[in-house]
């Protein structure tokens, strides 16, 4: 900035301030001359795959069939309120889900990082837990819970087949999310906790106050990972009958043998989860929980 | 079971098809062009692969359609049906393949690797701008299954079935039948398969669930504990939805195959085998 006002600066005497040299402003010229080219054919080069991609695509024999197939206007607006009608239940799904697998996700971590042989019951548990739901397949789950439970004919289980898909995921998933933080917390340098203890601070509060703030500001961008990916994992559930988006969109699908309507809801998906990748980056950066790390979460 | 499909046809265009579909006369009854009765021949055929007959289902293929999940033995409806098409155009048994070939494959606008595909597709206008059909070679009617004891035990109304919280498989026409002539209070599950339906019902998670009226019967006789039927839909409409084999879009073989299903729709062996594979009699008609 202040190079600028002595760039734009009348005379340099009379701004009284400093002048860069023959030299820098060479150098300045340079640089800017040489980033214009790289974005010159950065920006041609760009042009050029995409002419070649679109080109090779629309001429190729097959293209007015899965145009016909797959991008399909009439049918697109046609099924786009009963798709839409979908994604309002993962977006249920994923709302509810999401809060419950935070808490289930945090709690598995700080069992698991829990330190002195008392405490091994707890540890044990949360590693075997994570061990198990990690490698079982969330269908499997999905269909045990949905239709296993069920099955049971124990008296007062809810019949609702949404909270028992969103239970199977919310298992599952907080499997994975306990080990994205137990990673963040395990990536705190012990002398930081060292550091926390003989200020006298005990255990619980180390960690409410010194390990965990640091945990999850490290931990952010992959829990937004699985954010996201739980977004669409929530249409899983519709195996045991209830109508997602991607299910509405079979269904309309499943009339008259057009595709589009998945683009639809790829698109409904879309949607969803730029604005939400967005705004974490935003608040990232606006709390500096990126660190110093080049681009920050930039593009 | 899976007579996926929308029997919202246009009315017109439908009727019409519907009428050349469903008679019994040897011509054939495709609208997608005709050729002449030469190049129907064996060796003239525009074959997948040269010399054999690639015919497609999916796995797993369920009765009474096919029996024991080997379409090869020729056993169930299907089988049997794709076995006599393969005799009328001139194969022999052992040059009739089978592929599995899963519902989304079929109907996608992929190349496809079989010659035509079985798997209890109806047939209707809309479906034709994707794909081909033969003329059909069964015609389908829907059922209300349910389970001794249930809300619709006793129920002999539409008016009565749609008070019930009823299922069907993704995409079929029992589907659409829920939706467009039940009419139900509570939106119907949806399933993606019938086996998924039948466990929702035995966990008495849902009231009953719509299926074609052969699948209804095996059902209730193998799947469901305590399986009733409840009784069978009234047409759509007044138009008799049909199941059709399903071939690529443009088929040079779609003439071909139509020509043989008419001509066993002709001569009785349709019935013949109707009579062998499927039970579909007795159920009563829900007013």
């Amino acid at each position: 900035m202040t190079i600028r006002r002595a760039d734009a600066g009348a005379t340099p005497a009379a701004a009284g301030g400093w002048q860069p040299s023959q030299i820098e402003r060479e150098r300045r010229a340079y640089r800017r001359s040489r980033s214009l080219r790289s974005a010159v054919i950065a920006s041609l080069s760009t042009l050029l795959v995409v002419t070649v991609a679109g080109v090779l695509i629309t001429h190729s024999a097959g293209w007015p069939r899965v145009s016909q197939t797959f991008f399909d206007w009439h049918k697109a607006q046609e099924s786009f309120p009963s798709v839409l009608r979908g994604l309002w239940l993962n977006i249920r799904i994923l709302l509810f889900c999401s809060v419950a697998i935070t808490v289930l996700g945090l709690t598995l971590a700080v069992m698991r990082t829990l330190r002195g042989p008392v405490f091994f019951p707890l540890r044990l548990f949360a590693a075997a837990y994570t061990d198990l739901f990690r490698g079982l397949p969330l269908l499997l789950v999905i269909f045990l819970l949905g239709f296993g439970v069920p099955a049971l004919r124990l008296q007062g289980l809810p019949q609702d087949m949404v909270i028992w898909g969103g239970l199977a995921i919310v298992l599952s998933y907080s499997a994975y999310v306990a080990e994205v933080f137990r990673a963040g917390i395990e990536s705190v340098h012990p002398s930081q906790r060292a550091a926390a203890r003989s200020l006298g601070l005990n255990h619980a509060q180390t960690m409410r106050f010194v390990v965990l703030p640091q945990a999850v500001r490290r931990v952010l961008p992959p829990l937004l990972n699985d954010f996201v990916s739980l977004q669409k994992d929530s249409g899983l559930i519709a195996v045991l009958g209830v109508v997602d988006a991607i299910r509405a969109a079979q269904i309309s699908t499943d009339i008259d043998f057009n595709f589009t309507p998945y683009v639809v809801a790829g698109f409904l998906f879309v949607c969803l989860t730029i604005p939400t990748t967005r705004i974490t980056d935003h608040l990232a950066r606006k709390h500096g929980w990126y660190g110093a790390g080049p681009g920050g979460g930039r593009i | 079971m899976r007579s996926r499909v929308l029997p919202a046809l246009a009315v017109v265009a439908g009727a019409a098809a519907l009428a050349a579909c469903g008679s019994s006369s040897s011509s054939s009854s495709n609208s997608t062009g005709s050729t002449t009765a030469a190049s129907c021949a064996v060796d003239q055929l525009a074959l997948v692969h040269k010399g054999q007959l690639t015919v497609g289902t999916d796995q797993p293929a369920y009765p009474p359609w096919f029996v024991d999940n080997a379409p090869s033995n020729g056993k169930g409806y299907e089988s049997a049906v794709a076995y006599a098409i393969a005799k009328q155009m001139g194969f022999t048994p052992a040059q009739l393949k089978w592929v599995k070939v899963t519902f989304n494959v079929a109907i996608s606008p992929a190349v496809k690797n079989f010659d035509f595909d079985v798997n209890q597709v109806s047939i209707s206008d809309k479906r034709r701008k994707a794909v081909d059909f033969s003329s059909g070679y069964y015609d389908v009617r829907q059922a209300v299954i349910s389970y001794k004891g249930s809300k619709l035990d006793g129920v002999h109304t539409l008016a009565g079935v749609a008070a019930a919280h009823l299922g069907a498989q993704v995409g079929t026409t029992s589907y659409q039948a829920i939706v467009d002539q039940i009419k139900p209070k509570s939106a119907p599950a949806v399933f993606d398969s019938n086996d998924l339906a039948v466990q929702a019902l035995k966990n008495h998670a849902i009231d009953g669930i719509v299926v074609d009226v052969p699948t209804a019967f095996y059902m209730v006789a193998a799947q469901v504990d305590h399986g009733i039927i409840v009784g069978q839909l009234p047409k759509a409409g007044g138009q008799q939805e049909q199941f059709g084999a399903v071939l690529d879009k443009g088929s040079k073989l779609t003439p071909c195959v139509t020509k043989a299903v008419d001509a066993l729709r002709a001569n009785g062996t349709l019935d013949r085998l109707q009579t062998r594979w499927l039970s579909s009699q007795g159920a009563p008609e829900l007013k």
